[in-house]
């Protein structure tokens, strides 16, 4: 398996997933060798403590604890500067940022410009690099074992499509997300480039939703036979020692939880909260992520006139984002274009109740969700009110969206993938 | 003797437009979508039934009858939106095979939650039906079959009624056949009529199902299930959404050529007659008392009233919409009070129900909203604007003089349903526009 972040490196869905299907499927006893690049220098998207491999550490096993639970996954990390949401822009500052870092520790004069700095044989674009994790992972296949090879999102594609040609292994691609996505119309081509030959090269491709599904089809020239649909499911991490926290607030808290990205549509969030402040006034509203539009939103909070009343906490992790959802009324997810979305899932788990956009994945299998377009800010100002207006309708959609969401579970989603496994492996005998 | 008794339930109910919190005015109600809906349904259904049931009522010269009950609220839809539907019914009122019966004229759930809002939309139903088609309900049957002893005895001392249905709930009989006319516990004149759901819903729910044993339904077949009950019932109560034909089972199912040869074949055996349900009634002589303690209805599998009041979300709203009744009626603005009763409809809590949700089934029919969510917030954002109009009214009537309140009420109980009249009365005037006058 192919991917490029995991717990406790994540900045956003694609970690939760992987990590999810990949304990699901250790469950089932599978056995799964996870490559993933492991950066350099990680603060960009999180809080975490980076884990610096030595020139060894290609070999090096994750030692964190949650791993170690996985009896049937090994971990093979490879040094890279990748990160799941990255633009060519922040890979080029972040390179920057490491030769600088570089420079200091090594207190001599290094040129920015060489190509070769400090023993780290990268150059300076994130797609080469792109294609030189590719090498790397080829090389390292070569010493593995395995029947199929599942790539998660375009960075891994390149390795993927290398790795099935030297081992003649089917290749099957997961779509966690789009260049059209993330990216609108903006479409970076060269992105678009590696993804499109990634789905065409691959033998069998798994969307997260029929909503990816469909743009699959309709921007990849993509024949629908050859997709199948997983969901995702959501973990239950009712993290049931966490000690029952004494917030005593006269204010409700509407919770945006996500990359402050346009693909999230941070700004249809402020403008809804913009509408509920008109009738209500004790209400709150917290954005929790961060991403290249947080400064923007800041200032557009601070335009609307509501800066007091929304608050900016950065990148939650781990025990915060579970504080932040227990101090949360209401979850609002007004993304532009989400291929799947866990998060709305984790808040309901939570028992906090969501409004999540039509434009979604995970509309597609919440009924028990308040539903709204992402552009429709009266209509999500309309249901944010209701929610905290109205106590039966919060307790109903508590209650529903909890029982739903826990029938969501990674071990079907699991289950799912290995049946297209052994579809995919007769189907490429039969062809052989 | 089997003694069959057709009767109709038309209902359609007012769909609210989409009213957010932030909406001010009071148009509550989506007037185009509940006349598309009216006029479809009347071309699909009423205006095809009803003149296939005059063609028969017509052929078979008195010897086949049915019985309606149409609410106020499509009454008042068909003269805005589909007055021929109205001269069908007319016409049919007129062959003197038909009998009309008395409801709450809002199709509400007020005797759940209040008496006296009850009794006057029961007797605005009758007075209206009365004036249309100049008969007056002498038989009661209440919103979706609702019933317990404590309605029988309302309406057993409301004076007008011999008779009231209900559905033929196994739990309620027991080993006994809904094919007799009963008593409600507790009454010594009204007689109960129950529903036999086994052949209702053979015509109503089974009769286009392939999976089911006995399909295709002939009207042969169904015309010897109506015999065998000779000899161990005098009647077979069929009761049925008139929506059944054209909507519910489409035309192209057959379901109008099974009605169309239906009484040939019933009437071919001696012992058969159609009666309605007052002949039924003067006919039959109650065979045992019947004990209702507890409220059941004619929906789903419960059989209770679960599809309305299932969850908190319908409960909340109902009852806050009940708690506004005395604030209404003491600002005693007209259109406020009609808003309110309009309200009252039960569809709308019926749009709430998550039971079933999940699944999609027969609640989804019909029902104008993607989620009982959105539906709930709907009421509630109309439901808080009537409450600010009351607030802001309320102020007005206790600075005017005292008596002006008591004409407010007045014309509740008694002028209210003069009013329906001249509603009524004025066909090209769309009902919505008249009680602002």
């Amino acid at each position: 398996m192919l991917g490029w972040e995991f717990p406790p490196f994540i900045s956003g869905g694609l970690g939760t997933a992987c990590y999810g299907l990949t304990r699901a499927m250790d469950q089932l006893g599978v056995k799964v060798t996870f490559v993933l690049p492991t950066m350099v220098d990680n603060r960009y998207a999180t809080h975490v403590k980076l884990l610096t491999p030595s020139s060894q550490s290609r070999q090096a096993g994750v030692a964190f604890s949650k791993l170690n639970k996985l009896k049937n996954v090994t971990f093979r990390t490879i040094s890279s500067p990748l990160q799941p949401y990255s633009t060519p822009d922040v890979y080029q500052r972040q390179f920057e940022e490491a030769l600088r870092q570089k420079q200091k520790m090594h207190g001599g004069n290094i040129n920015l410009t060489s190509q070769s700095i400090g023993g780290i044989d990268y150059s300076g674009d994130m797609y080469a690099e792109v294609h030189r994790y590719a090498a790397i992972v080829a090389e390292l296949a070569e010493n593995e074992q395995f029947d199929v090879i599942h790539a998660h999102d375009w960075m891994t594609y390149p390795a993927g499509i290398v790795v099935a040609a030297m081992s003649g292994k089917p290749l099957i691609v997961h779509i966690h997300s789009t260049e059209f996505d993330r990216s609108g119309e903006n479409v970076n081509q060269m992105i678009y480039d590696v993804e499109r030959e990634g789905m065409h090269r691959a033998d069998k491709i798994i969307a997260v939703s029929y909503f990816t599904h469909n743009i699959i089809i309709n921007r990849y020239g993509i024949s629908g036979e050859k997709i199948e649909v997983v969901h995702n499911g959501a973990e239950h991490n009712g993290n049931w020692s966490l000690p029952e926290s004494n917030i005593s607030k006269d204010e409700k808290i509407v919770l945006f939880l996500g990359r402050i990205t346009m693909q999230k549509g941070p700004e249809y969030f402020l403008g809804a909260a913009k509408k509920v402040l008109e009738v209500m006034d004790n209400v709150k509203f917290v954005m929790a992520g961060s991403g290249n539009l947080m400064s923007k939103a800041v200032e557009m909070a601070a335009e609307l006139g509501i800066g007091h009343k929304v608050l900016f906490t950065g990148f939650l992790h781990g025990e915060d984002v579970q504080k932040i959802y227990r101090m949360a009324d209401l979850y609002v997810m007004p993304s532009v274009s989400e291929p799947f979305g866990i998060a709305p899932l984790e808040a309901l788990h939570n028992d906090v109740p969501v409004i999540i956009s039509k434009q979604s994945g995970v509309s597609e299998v919440l009924k028990h969700a308040l539903k709204v377009d992402f552009w429709d800010i009266n209509e999500i100002a309309n249901k944010i009110i209701a929610v905290l207006k109205y106590p039966p309708l919060k307790i109903t959609l508590q209650n529903h969206g909890n029982f739903e969401a826990r029938r969501l579970r990674w071990k079907d989603s699991a289950e799912k993938c290995l049946k297209i496994y052994e579809e995919t492996l007769e189907e490429t005998l039969v062809a052989v | 003797m089997a003694s069959v008794c057709f009767y109709f339930q038309v209902h359609q109910p007012l769909r609210l437009r989409h009213y957010t919190i932030f909406d001010k005015n009071d148009q509550y109600f989506d007037d185009y979508k509940n006349a598309s809906i009216c006029r479809k349904v009347a071309n699909k259904c009423y205006l095809p039934a009803n003149r296939l049931l005059l063609d028969i009522i017509r052929r078979y010269e008195g010897r086949f009858k049915i019985a309606y009950s149409i609410t106020g609220i499509l009454l008042e839809q068909f003269l805005s939106y589909s007055p021929e539907v109205m001269s069908t019914f007319d016409a049919l009122a007129e062959t003197g095979c038909v009998e009309f019966l008395a409801e709450t004229y809002y199709h509400s759930l007020s005797f759940l939650y209040s008496r006296d809002e009850f009794v006057e939309q029961v007797n605005k139903h009758i007075e209206t039906i009365e004036y249309l088609f100049g008969q007056k309900p002498r038989v009661f049957r209440n919103t979706e079959l609702i019933y317990n002893n404590d309605l029988a005895a309302l309406v057993e001392s409301m004076g007008n009624f011999d008779a009231i249905m209900t559905e033929g709930a196994d739990h309620i009989l027991g080993f006994r056949s809904p094919n007799f006319v009963y008593q409600p516990k507790g009454c010594d004149k009204l007689k109960l009529l129950l529903k036999n759901y086994s052949l209702s819903d053979d015509i109503a729910f089974r009769f286009s199902n392939r999976d089911w044993s006995q399909w295709p339904l002939t009207a042969e077949k169904f015309a010897r299930w109506i015999t065998d009950v000779n000899g161990n019932g005098n009647v077979v109560n069929l009761f049925m959404d008139y929506e059944t034909f054209g909507e519910h089972q489409w035309k192209d199912t057959g379901i109008f050529n099974f009605m169309r040869h239906l009484p040939e074949h019933i009437l071919k055996h001696p012992d058969n007659d159609f009666k309605t349900p007052s002949e039924i009634v003067l006919s039959y002589e109650p065979v045992d008392t019947v004990d209702v303690p507890h409220l059941i209805s004619w929906a789903d599998t419960e059989r209770d009233l679960s599809a309305w009041l299932g969850n908190a979300m319908q409960s909340n709203a109902i009852h806050e919409l009940y708690r506004l009744e005395k604030k209404v009626k003491k600002a005693g603005d007209k259109k406020i009070i009609t808003d309110w009763r309009k309200l009252q409809i039960s569809d709308h809590f019926y749009y709430m129900c998550t039971k079933y949700f999940a699944d999609g089934d027969v609640h989804k029919y019909f029902n104008p909203y993607d989620s009982p969510y959105d539906s709930y917030i709907n009421f509630m954002n109309v439901l808080n604007n009537l409450h600010n109009r009351c607030s802001r009214q309320a102020p007005l009537d206790a600075n005017d003089v005292p008596g002006k309140a008591l004409t407010g009420k007045n014309c509740l109980t008694g002028q209210a349903t003069g009013a329906a009249f001249c509603d009524l009365s004025q066909n090209k005037n769309p009902p919505d526009l008249q009680t602002v006058n």
